[in-house]
């Protein structure tokens, strides 16, 4: 049992990582991996949001949406399919969140709270937490299954962010050609780590 | 050489600012600089200890690779004559075989030179090919953008034909090398200013892009015909319980995997030459002995690991640390893939931590992943994915550690 949640962290850290496998999150994944400290920052709060937000959103889609899952309020219900709703439920939980998160922060953690900016909210509409979510309800986890796969996904997106800014910080000494500079030469970088993290692909856990 | 220095310094004019060729500087001074030490002299407070510059530090790289390229002239040529021998073929087809047969050396396995001279026909075209094409770009890049062509590339285009198998395309060779030149270096300003190791950056574009031609059982010895798997891909599709001896099999013995007579990549083979290789590196200073260390630590200790861990499914789990050092790339990659100073960790504890991660990674790909037999080019990238990240804790904890040692 514990090697079966084991394999289900390592795969959503390594082998599915959502940014460098998945190119999920790409937006906040290249704008705010400028330095390392609000890289962690940032990293620490996805990891936060996905391990609530996939349970919360597994809850919702088992007991509430999914094709028989109104059955526990009264036998009627039975035939009632709502999984239609699934988007905007999952969109609002992670909205919900991200405010709850963004008022601690406010509260408890200025300094982190001024350097991920606009960037906080909109982890709301970020692809990588929202995709963590549909891909969860994609492969039918249950309760524990999904905590355990929002904490690992959570994970694998903040190390890949922290890689990027650090391979950032470092190319302050490079001397890129004009054209590159900025966004265009993170683009090549993602890619040529997407290259390393292939060494993942094809391990069956 | 005093004349030729009498002849540099004579063109000298022509190329500085103003000169008629000034465009073509950087070409002048790769030639001024290699031969001769630079006149130019440090004149701020930061002064050189000794005649050790970038130049001579990638030469001796390339001083600390001849027993590999050595052994891979020979074991090419060795292993193709074994083969041509047991399938009775008596000549090498195409220009080679005419070649061969001009001079009448003959296909002998046990003639030293024949097999030398077999080899070299493969590896040299591989060679050339990778030093025209990359040293084109580098020109190109360098002309344009004003830096100065560095040794750092001889080292790349002589790492690179080296984890080639003998069989490849030479077209694949120019594709290969274009991309680790350009996009694994020049992009990012030149040697020095680069975060993926190039010559792996090449190497792995081609394992993606043409796999064909570069994994499988066919493609390590240039004889038509013959089928011979590395002992890393006998040992993946091996019979649980089967492992060692599927292995043993393939090779001989561990003593053939040790002294470089396997199938392989051209320049891989050899656990011999690559300590050959190591000891001058770590005796002039080049390598750093802290990332050798940490991947020999970090490979057999994982190995250790999965030996007594055990696994019912998977035959891997058993081969033993000892095998796994000597057999494929392991010993090629830790000692001139890895220490390669610009991909690197920097700090001396972040050494370690990316040589044991490299070596626990190239053990964790062949032993778990099934898709590919051979982990050591995949386990370097991630290392220096990930090498700046390991400085940055690095150094971060220094800081902690001083401010707490002489207060805030």
């Amino acid at each position: 049992m514990l090697e079966h949640y084991l394999s289900l962290f390592m795969k959503a850290v390594f082998v599915e990582n959502l940014a460098l496998a998945f190119f999920l999150g790409m937006c906040t994944f290249l704008a705010v991996s400028k330095n390392v400290k609000t890289a962690i920052g940032l990293g620490i709060a996805v990891i936060v949001i996905q391990s609530i937000t996939i349970p919360a959103n597994n809850l919702i889609y088992s007991l509430l949406l999914q094709e028989g899952a109104l059955a526990w309020i009264s036998p009627q219900l039975a035939d009632v399919d709502l999984t239609f709703l699934g988007l905007i439920s999952y969109i609002g939980v992670i909205a919900a969140m991200v405010q709850i998160l963004e008022m601690t922060l406010d509260r408890f953690f200025p300094p982190l709270y001024n350097a991920l900016g606009i960037f906080l909210p909109l982890i709301t509409v970020n692809c990588a937490i929202l995709g963590g979510s549909l891909l969860m309800v994609e492969r039918s986890y249950n309760l524990p299954e999904s905590a355990m796969f929002g904490f690992g996904s959570g994970v694998g997106w903040a190390l890949a962010i922290m890689a990027l800014a650090a391979i950032r910080e470092k190319m302050k000494y490079s001397d890129v050609p004009p054209g590159l500079r900025g966004l265009g030469i993170t683009f090549i970088v993602v890619g040529l780590m997407a290259l390393a993290f292939m060494s993942f692909g094809g391990i069956q856990l | 050489m005093k004349f030729l220095e009498k002849q540099l310094d004579k063109m000298e004019p022509l190329f500085l600012k103003g000169g008629k060729l000034e465009k073509l500087y950087p070409l002048w001074e790769a030639q001024d600089t290699f031969l001769f030490s630079p006149k130019s002299v440090t004149k701020t407070s930061a002064h050189v200890r000794d005649a050790l510059d970038l130049k001579r530090m990638m030469s001796m790289v390339i001083v600390a690779l001849i027993p590999c390229i050595f052994m891979a002239m020979y074991n090419t040529g060795l292993q193709a004559n074994i083969a041509m021998e047991n399938l009775g073929v008596d000549s090498q087809a195409g220009w080679r075989g005419a070649v061969l047969d001009g001079i009448g050396i003959g296909y002998d396995p046990g003639n030293f030179l024949a097999c030398l001279l077999h080899g070299a026909l493969f590896f040299l075209p591989v060679y050339i090919v990778c030093m025209a094409v990359g040293g084109a770009w580098e020109a190109l890049f360098s002309i344009v953008r004003g830096h100065e062509i560095n040794e750092g590339f001889l080292v790349t285009g002589m790492l690179f034909p080296l984890t080639l198998p003998p069989t490849i395309p030479l077209w694949q060779v120019a594709i290969g090398i274009s991309f680790g030149v350009v996009v694994g270096k020049e992009i990012f300003g030149g040697t020095g200013r680069n975060f993926l190791n190039p010559a792996l950056t090449a190497r792995a574009f081609l394992y993606f892009a043409y796999s064909n031609q570069i994994v499988g059982d066919t493609v390590w010895t240039a004889v038509d015909g013959f089928s011979g798997a590395t002992p890393l891909g006998a040992a993946a599709i091996a019979a649980p319980g089967q492992v060692v001896q599927d292995m043993v099999a393939t090779v001989g013995s561990m003593q053939n995997a040790f002294l470089g007579t396997i199938q392989g990549s051209m320049g891989e083979t050899s656990t011999l030459a690559c300590i050959i290789g190591a000891a001058i590196l770590i005796a002039t200073g080049v390598g750093s002995w802290r990332i050798m260390a940490g991947c020999v630590a970090g490979a057999a200790g994982f190995a250790a690991l999965l030996n007594w861990a055990g696994s019912d499914t998977n035959a891997m789990f058993a081969v033993s640390p000892l095998w796994h050092l000597v057999i494929g790339g392991f010993a090629f990659g830790t000692v001139f893939m890895a220490t390669d100073p610009v991909s690197a960790a920097m700090t001396n504890p972040g050494k370690w931590v990316y040589g044991a991660l490299i070596g626990a990674m190239t053990i964790l790909i062949r032993v778990i992943n099934p898709a590919y037999p051979e982990g050591i080019m995949l386990a370097i990238l991630f290392g220096n994915v990930f090498a700046p990240l390991i400085d940055y804790f690095v150094v971060q904890s220094n800081i902690k550690r001083r401010l707490a040692r002489y207060g805030a």
